[in-house]
């Protein structure tokens, strides 16, 4: 009896000894895990996850240790909402990477505000997202008032473009692209034949036999791969080879998949810079792979690189803080001035609100279901 | 714009709209034969459809290396996945609704969106495993082509297809033909064999069809096997036109077929059929008003697009069950006491 209650105690003792040792320290990801987005969703989580592999040594030395908790948010704002309460009822999670929907980042990133809880966003575009000013939303992509008119100069200067049919998924994403777009275009006095939202996502006989009456000469879709995709397919197999344009939502290799002999006088912008072209993307590509067996994405190189915003910034606050783990005030403030290295995407930096200083917009080229670099455009956010 | 250029429009519009109409009609009998024998909605339905158009997507994987006619691949597929989702739909019944039979008619309903769930995620699972989400279909050489090419010996059919300008593929072909056998075999079974007799009399009354020595229980399973089969074979049919499914893509179609059979008048096959054809081409019209509404130069008009095209067929099925609560070729019940 007496021996075992000793070998308790120093078994009691063992466990409070490596606890005090050993503080956790996490970072959540918010991003649809399950639905029809499950697929992008799951991107971010598991290139955010790469980063906390990679990072976890250096916390271990801080004597923290470093875990990553993956919060679904099924693509929906209100559920998004909720986990975001979560999230800042979990004293341990100092910063979230997400969202992937602007709808869903706009309610979760108010929801964790008071709480100080940073966001580093690897998706959103929408301009309200950090219009709003809120000191903890941050995010690595440009904004739709850069990549719209990015699009629209793509379509009169490359593409000589004189006729344009624009559509969208009636979404905050692609009704706000879209929107910018035409607004970019009118401005150059291009003619916009249509600018029509749709939500179907297999039928588009009736938009392809408009666009067969009208004849644009470029088409902008203001919308995500699984949709876009069909609906290049069914243009291609009516016989239009009008050029189609698109922003980031396209930015998946599924499209060509989808789109299969149709994917063809493609472009999108997108601010990943192309896999093949940065050594560093390489090896990430190569080590997604190899742990999550499936082809890294665009936006599994953003949830990566804004987790790597994120595992940087807890860094430099536990340094100003003696090494001792940060509070999140000192995180959300650290994310906020920071500068960021080594991510795929090129040095971050973010302004008074949350926009990256400076980003690059890369064109893409859909040719025969291969992606290719046409274009780089430097771009600046409205505000400094 | 002259007429020359419109009249081709309008009419690929209509066929564009018959074409899909077709799709919708046979997911739509799925609805409406288990409502017509149980008087629940199987919202699960959609996801039987769903696992149809999986099916035939696998068949068509796996066939694609075989030098074999594209015509017997297709009938592979389409028996293929008449098989799995017509047993799919019996297992559904037999765990989901059969045990809730004598409940409250809530209850199954629920069940029915909770089975929609588990099978949505449940197949996605299943192709996640194998690293896909957005499947593609892989159709035989020449589906994706126009149908009546010059070479074919019914070059003078393709000339005045052309000539008319309507834009039909092969497929669209295949789809209405495959689509107008189905429901021919579906009338035959449903009105001239015993078994169709039996499913009626259950239809119409349960317990008296009990009485009568009729396996009531057997014949439900019936018509969740012949129900499910539809599913399937619409499943690979929508797959086909469409190129692409996913796990979740049952959802807005399932939601237009149902539609489809209420417009009709659920519980009537040709109801179901009429409706969804009656929704494809109402669909497709409003899709394109704002073309009309330039044309005619009635600034109210340009502003209807294919934004609202689901909109505006669901406002076609609030003024149809306004003044015909029955739906189209539905008969109303009589109580007799």
């Amino acid at each position: 009896m007496k021996k075992s209650a000793l070998s308790l105690s120093i078994l009691a003792a063992l466990a409070l000894g490596t606890a005090s040792a050993q503080t956790t320290v996490k970072i959540a990801t918010l991003s649809p895990l399950s639905g029809g987005q499950s697929d992008l969703g799951t991107q971010i989580r598991n290139g955010a996850q790469l980063a906390v592999n990679e990072y976890k040594a250096q916390f271990q030395k801080l004597g923290m240790n470093l875990q990553l908790v993956a919060y679904d948010d099924q693509a929906d704002p209100a559920t998004g909402t909720a986990q975001a309460r979560k999230i800042a009822a979990d004293r341990q999670i100092l910063a979230v990477v997400g969202t992937l929907n602007s709808g869903v980042a706009i309610p979760s990133s108010q929801a964790l505000a008071s709480s100080h809880v940073a966001m580093v966003s690897p998706a959103n575009t929408a301009n309200q997202v950090t219009d709003r000013g809120l000191s903890n939303m941050n995010r690595i992509v440009a904004r739709d008032d850069a990549q719209g008119p990015a699009g629209a100069n793509f379509i009169t200067g490359n593409l000589k473009a004189k006729k344009v049919y624009i559509l969208n998924d009636k979404t905050a994403y692609g009704e706000g692209l879209a929107k910018e777009v035409e607004k970019a275009l009118r401005a150059k006095n291009i003619q916009v034949v249509a600018n029509e939202g749709t939500e179907e996502k297999s039928d588009f006989s009736g938009i392809v036999s408009k666009i067969k009456l009208q004849r644009p000469d470029a088409i902008y879709f203001g919308g995500i791969y699984n949709q876009v995709g069909v609906f290049i397919k069914q243009l291609r197999d009516a016989g239009i080879d009008t050029p189609v344009v698109g922003g980031d939502g396209l930015d998946s290799s599924e499209l060509a998949t989808i789109a299969g002999t149709g994917a063809n006088n493609i472009y999108f912008t997108t601010v990943a810079a192309p896999i093949d072209a940065l050594p560093a993307a390489k090896v990430f590509a190569a080590n997604f792979k190899k742990t999550f067996n499936d082809e890294a994405q665009g936006f599994g190189a953003f949830g990566y690189d804004a987790a790597k915003v994120v595992l940087q910034g807890i860094l430099n606050a536990a340094r100003a803080n003696g090494n001792k783990v940060p509070t999140r005030e000192q995180v959300e403030a650290a994310i906020r001035k920071g500068t960021f290295t080594g991510l795929l995407s090129g040095r971050v930096s973010f302004n008074s609100v949350g926009d990256r200083t400076a980003a690059t917009l890369y064109v893409m080229n859909v040719q025969g279901g291969k992606y290719r670099l046409a274009t780089r455009i430097p771009v600046k956010p409205a505000r400094q | 714009m002259d007429l020359a250029t419109l009249l081709p429009f309008i009419v690929n519009v209509i066929v564009g709209g018959l074409v899909l109409g077709f799709v919708y009609a046979i997911i739509a009998l799925g609805y409406t034969m288990v409502y017509g024998v149980l008087q629940l909605i199987n919202f699960a339905h959609s996801e039987v459809f769903v696992t149809g158009a999986v099916v035939g997507f696998e068949v068509f994987r796996v066939l694609a290396p075989s030098p074999m006619n594209g015509y017997l691949k297709l009938l592979i597929a389409l028996v293929a996945a008449m098989a799995v989702s017509g047993l799919l739909n019996v297992l559904i019944e037999r765990l989901a609704y059969r045990p809730l039979r004598n409940a409250p008619k809530l209850v199954p309903l629920i069940t029915a969106i909770g089975v929609s769930l588990i099978l949505q995620d449940l197949l996605r699972i299943i192709e996640g495993f194998q690293g896909r989400f957005d499947l593609t279909y892989t159709l035989p050489a020449g589906f994706s082509g126009k149908f009546c090419a010059a070479q074919s010996s019914c070059a003078a059919a393709g000339d005045f297809l052309r000539t008319v300008g309507i834009d039909l593929q092969l497929k669209d072909v295949i789809l209405i033909v495959v689509a107008l056998l189905s429901l021919g075999v579906l009338n035959y079974l449903v009105n001239r064999t015993r078994l169709g007799k039996a499913i009626r009399a259950v239809a119409q009354d349960r317990v008296t069809a009990g009485l009568m020595g009729i396996d009531s229980n057997r014949m439900i399973s019936a018509t969740f096997l012949i129900g499910g089969a539809l599913g399937g074979i619409s499943g690979v049919l929508f797959g086909m036109k469409f190129g692409t499914v996913n796990a979740y893509s049952g959802f807005d179609p399932g939601i237009i077929a149902f539609t489809a059979a209420v417009l009709g008048g659920i519980g009537s096959i040709p109801g179901a059929v009429l409706g969804g054809l009656v929704l494809g081409v109402i669909q497709n019209l409003i899709g394109v008003t704002n073309v009309f509404g330039s044309l005619l130069n009635i600034a109210n008009l340009e502003s209807i697009n294919a934004s609202y095209q689901r909109i505006g067929a669901f406002i076609v099925l609030v003024l149809i069950l306004i003044f015909k609560p029955t739906g189209l070729l539905g008969k109303s019940n009589v109580e007799k006491v």
